[in-house]
């Protein structure tokens, strides 16, 4: 098995009637993912590429089955379209569309938990299972392989930088998610370290993190609780500026944390094998296999 | 988008908020009229930027008449204030706010900002007001409280009295001194604030509750619904190459290096500085070029790199999701060509269209260097600019 997606996976696209809603479902189904549906208000009877469309979520669960959703709303109106998908029963809610105000944010998590629905994002590349053929999202599906490596990561495309370097080096992937990197998302690392521990086929787990706020420094923890498969851990932004993104009292709230140096001391104390240079994200991990075998 | 004193304080004001009486002045003459017109024998002149540790560095003076207004007021205005936020170059003081004074008896401090692991706004509060909540942090952690703000109810009125109390506020002021807190929780969300800050926050020896200062950030991605705030935005306060970068929907940082980096992807960007710091370069900039941009928005990239007199090469390291390796390709070439750019340029594409990508860098006839893999691409430009 993988996490998250799988052939089981039935996928709606909200916004499946805009450029990239339509782009990037077509190149889904493309991969394999069943697509069974999409949801656009006001186009209800239309279709795209022989895709049914709908005006609510509702209706499209109701005529399809649909046990999955990938979101490509506008800023505006895609916490709404969250909140809509998980009211309708939706079990897995990917929200790919950036630039979400926060506090919309704060609000619809607390919907989707209380739906008790599973929400990948905002502001995310999305879901991959490639044994499955499975792709529920933005990423280039080629640089895939199938495997037993599971990849979870804050950023988009040093995620593909690092699935490309695994695949090079003949290290297939279980699943990758892109958890995304706004304030508030939905599924967190723990989250998804913790579906990786549990999933028989995943053999061993690559965490990519970037600085800022403490998410590596609790999934280190973590790690050192709970996973008995190897770690292998990067952190980006070692040559950043501080406090540019980072509002002061938030940098208080956070306990003065969320540096590189601190984040990468915190992975090495729960035995994560740290990755020095991006370039080395693939090699770490096949030196980690190779010390476990 | 951060805003200046005075117009955090009209946000506060326009939710029933407690402010000084002020008015914002640009001359001296106006400071000496505004002093007249406050009316009282004792007003502040407060220079208005962004930058905080203002009143340590000398922009925030006590004045005991309408000469002395002028002459602060004359002596801040066009001039730089360096303070230990802008330092060391500075901010040019444009505005000043002029505001009556007040019999303080003590000094609190009041902020509320995005937990990012609660994943909820939440109120801090300190009896410690007027020093830098830094210190406080270090020093004395506990001397901190904390609340959660309801992102859609507000403060709740217990928790509000639970700061109050544990703030140890004058009985006869809990009232009000509740009710401000909760009037600050009603203007973050109603104004979609990423932080809201109050130091001090004071109470008077004639029994009132004041917001003294006022500091407000706004999320950027709120603005959409926020037109009569976005008009907030004062440009002169910010970087004007990271300006036009922003107008352009590209993120820019300058940098003190000499590589310009052209990524797509924030995370991508900051690896990419990192690994030419790993191969003892130093990073220009941070720049990403986002999901999906056109050939117009990388020719820009391009010029805003430029603009540095301090680079010396540029790498461009594109992985291609929905971005396509020719359309950016399309993009380095023109650029190049356009700007006439002379310095060492390595290029490194994957994903997307990688083929036909590479094939328009070959095919241009410029002197463009190649590279494989992020470490070959470092390797290439760190050599190149040595």
């Amino acid at each position: 098995m993988s996490i998250l997606v799988n052939s089981e996976t039935r996928l709606i696209t909200q916004g499946i009637t805009g450029e990239y809603g339509r782009m990037h479902t077509l190149a889904c189904r493309d991969y394999g993912t069943n697509i069974v549906g999409g949801v656009t208000p006001g186009r209800g009877g239309e279709d795209v590429e022989g895709i049914p469309v709908y005006d609510t979520v509702s209706n499209a669960v109701k005529e399809t089955g649909a046990n999955a959703t990938m979101i490509f709303v506008p800023a505006p109106f895609a916490a709404d379209a969250v909140e809509e998908a998980a009211e309708a029963g939706i079990e897995l809610i990917v929200c790919i569309t950036e630039g979400i105000p926060a506090l919309d944010e704060a609000r619809m998590k607390r919907v989707v938990t209380a739906a008790g629905a599973r929400m990948i994002g905002p502001n995310c590349p999305g879901v991959i299972s490639p044994g499955d053929k499975c792709k529920v999202g933005i990423m280039p599906g080629f640089i895939h392989a199938p495997g037993n490596i599971g990849v979870v990561s804050r950023s988009g495309t040093l995620t593909y930088e690092a699935v490309w370097q695994l695949t090079e080096l003949g290290l297939g992937q279980s699943t990758c998610v892109g958890i995304g990197g706004d304030p508030v998302i939905g599924t967190t690392h723990i989250d998804a370290i913790s579906m990786f521990q549990q999933d028989h086929q995943t053999e061993a787990i690559l965490l990519i993190g970037e600085i800022g706020g403490t998410a590596e420094e609790d999934a280190s923890a973590f790690v050192k609780e709970h996973v008995t498969k190897p770690v292998v851990g990067f952190v980006a932004g070692r040559t950043a500026p501080p406090g540019k993104r980072m509002g002061h009292a938030g940098a208080i709230i956070a306990g003065g944390k969320g540096t590189a140096p601190e984040k990468m001391k915190a992975m090495r104390a729960a035995g994560i094998a740290v990755a020095e240079s991006p370039a080395e994200l693939g090699s770490t991990m096949a030196e980690a296999l190779a010390a476990r075998a | 988008m951060k805003l200046h004193e005075f117009q955090a304080k009209g946000r506060f004001a326009h939710v029933g908020l407690p402010v000084p009486k002020g008015i914002v002045c640009e001359t001296a003459e106006a400071a000496s009229a505004a002093f007249d017109e406050l009316g009282g024998d004792l007003a502040v002149v407060k220079a208005q930027i962004h930058a905080g540790g203002r009143g340590k560095a000398g922009g925030v003076k006590l004045v005991k008449s309408a000469a002395e207004a002028a002459e602060v007021a004359s002596a801040l205005l066009g001039n730089p204030l360096v303070t230990k936020q802008n330092a060391p170059d500075g901010t040019i003081v444009r505005k000043v706010l002029v505001e009556e004074g007040l019999p303080i008896e003590k000094e609190y401090y009041v902020a509320i900002t995005l937990d990012r692991q609660k994943e909820v706004p939440v109120l801090m509060a300190s009896a410690e007001g007027g020093t830098e909540i830094e210190e406080v942090a270090e020093e004395n952690p506990d001397a901190i409280l904390k609340e959660v703000v309801d992102p859609v109810s507000g403060l709740a009125d217990f928790r509000a009295r639970r700061i109050t109390y544990g703030l140890g506020v004058p009985k006869k002021l809990a009232r009000p001194f509740a009710a401000t807190l909760s009037a600050l929780a009603k203007a973050f969300l109603s104004d979609d604030a990423s932080l809201v800050e109050v130091n001090p926050l004071v109470t008077t020896t004639d029994g009132r509750v004041i917001c003294l200062d006022g500091k407000m950030t706004i999320d950027d991605n709120a603005l959409f619904r926020h037109k009569d705030l976005a008009e907030l935005r004062d440009e002169d306060e910010e970087d004007p190459t990271e300006v036009r970068a922003r107008k352009a929907g590209l993120s820019y940082v300058n940098l003190d290096g000499n590589v310009g980096c052209l990524v797509n992807g924030a995370g991508l960007a900051m690896a990419t500085m990192d690994i030419i710091k790993l191969h003892g370069g130093e990073p220009a900039n941070f720049l990403d070029v986002g999901g999906s941009a056109s050939t117009e928005q990388v020719t820009t990239a391009f010029k805003i790199i430029l603009e540095d007199p301090a680079v010396k090469g540029i790498l461009v390291n594109i992985f291609g999701g929905i971005m396509r390796c020719d359309v950016v390709a399309q993009g380095v070439v023109d650029a190049t060509k356009a700007l006439g750019l002379e310095d060492p340029l390595v290029v490194r594409l994957h994903g997307t269209n990688m083929e036909e990508g590479r094939k328009i860098l070959e095919g241009s006839g410029l002197k463009i260097i190649p590279a494989d893999s992020m470490a070959d691409a470092a390797q290439k430009i760190v050599e190149a600019v040595s």
